[in-house]
């Protein structure tokens, strides 16, 4: 699964731009991940400052 | 909140608000909505932006401005720089804004030519019928609305939603998108009349570093990296963490900024019926330097004009929306596509290329020329290294 760690994020929705499924989505202060997330880690990828971890 | 409007703006950044205070302009009634409840904050942004462009839509305020600027220093990574004249630099930096204070501005400003604004409201999908966007379904402190509108007016953004609702796919590749982190460093001795731009692969692979004078020993200090070289250990925190910590010991940082850039070049089709993209929702942001603001407010002043007309003519299918991108891209086509380009052979560039390049204009006199004009005798100089893009400067 997505782990995104809240203390950390930023809430700049970089994540968001890159999702292929539009899984992700910055709603104010936080980001939601929606069910059919395929786990495939984009978002995880272009985070600025480390906030996201696919769990294995 | 009524229940219709004829335009609804999602998002209240530079572009919502100049289409918005457009559309308004023009008679019609608008609803401008932003998720965030403070608009301009939190601030995603270097805040540089051109002297003359900004005149163009909003009367300068110095409550906005944080620094004026009058030129600007290119760096090689071997620390060789050129130095470019407010009359070059002007084209791209002038003012530093303080972009919470500018937001509110430009919201102040639609507002007051008649749109409705309400913050702490966030669409959640978009109505559809007969393939046409009728409104949007949106929620509003815990309650959830259904508005409808002749013509959705998507701002919202790099992370923009409506289009995907609207089926224009406004996914982004990792290598679409600057990814970025910007401290605000205070007590540092910096030339506050001037901004640097640091390039290299270690400091800012396939992107730059930029410090940006904010008064009173203060600074932007931030860079941006390709979305795709993004990793563990070299993500734009941790560089920026050792530029500032190597160049600035003493500075202190009192904010910190992250945020994503479209670096892609325009969508394919920014309009569909009933709806029409504007701002980074659009990758209308400069694949090259990232600025994004100016082409934002263009697009949002452009939409907005042309969403009222059609609204009013009771027309607005996607063909008729098309004269929008048609200006847009008739006006800012061009130069998006010639920065596309240009990034796209940089960001392939070693440091020993960066390096060359910059030595190849060293002492040249930059004081009467533009960014384009700059980047033609780059390309004249540097015939082989940048193959292929000399037409683009003819």
């Amino acid at each position: 699964m997505i782990s995104v760690n809240r203390y950390k994020c930023g809430y700049c929705g970089a994540c968001v731009s890159v999702c292929p499924i539009g899984a992700v989505e910055l709603i104010e202060t936080w980001i939601e991940i929606a069910d059919d997330c395929t786990e495939c880690g984009m978002c995880a990828g272009v985070c600025p400052i480390g906030a996201i971890e696919v769990l294995k | 909140m009524k229940e219709r409007y004829d335009i609804i703006v999602v998002g209240a950044g530079p572009a919502g608000s100049i289409a918005a205070k457009t559309a308004a302009a023009h008679g019609s009634d608008v609803l401008m909505i932003e998720k965030r409840q403070e608009i301009g904050d939190p601030v995603r942004c270097a805040e540089g932006v051109a002297k003359p462009q900004i005149k163009e839509h909003i009367k300068p305020d110095e409550r906005w401005i944080a620094a004026e600027v009058k030129g600007s220093r290119i760096y090689a990574p071997d620390g060789t720089s050129v130095e470019l004249s407010e009359d070059v630099s002007g084209a791209e930096v002038g003012y530093t804004l303080e972009r919470k204070l500018f937001d509110r501005a430009l919201a102040d400003e639609a507002a007051l030519a008649g749109a409705e604004v309400r913050v702490k409201t966030r669409a959640t999908g978009v109505i559809m019928e007969d393939g046409y966007v009728k409104g949007i379904t949106a929620r509003h402190l815990g309650e959830e609305y259904e508005i409808r509108a002749d013509i959705v007016i998507g701002a919202d953004g790099i992370e923009s939603k409506i289009g995907r609702w609207a089926g224009i796919d406004t996914t982004l590749k990792p290598s679409e998108i600057e990814t970025g982190a910007q401290f605000l460093v205070t007590d540092i001795d910096i030339d506050q009349d001037r901004c640097e731009f640091h390039l290299g692969n270690t400091i800012a692979p396939s992107g730059y570093l930029w410090v940006f004078p904010k008064g009173n020993r203060s600074a932007n200090i931030g860079l941006a990296i390709g979305g795709d070289v993004c990793s563990r250990g070299k993500r734009p925190i941790d560089l920026l963490r050792n530029f500032v910590e190597e160049r600035y010991p003493d500075g202190r940082i009192i904010e910190l900024v992250v945020g994503g850039v479209p670096s892609s070049g325009p969508l394919e089709e920014m309009v569909a019926d009933g709806l029409m993209l504007v701002g980074d929702a659009a990758h209308q942001s400069d694949p090259l330097t990232g600025g994004g603001i100016i082409n934002a407010m263009n697009a949002g002043s452009i939409a907005g004009e042309v969403a009222a007309h059609a609204a009013s003519e009771g027309d607005v299918s996607k063909a008729r929306l098309q004269e929008y991108e048609a200006i847009w891209r008739e006006r800012h086509g061009k130069r998006l596509e010639r920065s596309l380009a240009v990034k796209n052979r940089f960001v392939t560039m070693t440091d020993s290329d960066l390096n060359k390049l910059v030595h190849s204009v060293e002492g040249i006199d930059f004081s009467t020329m533009n960014l384009f004009q700059m980047l033609g005798i780059l390309v004249r100089k540097n015939p082989q290294m940048l193959f292929g893009l000399r037409k683009l400067f003819m």
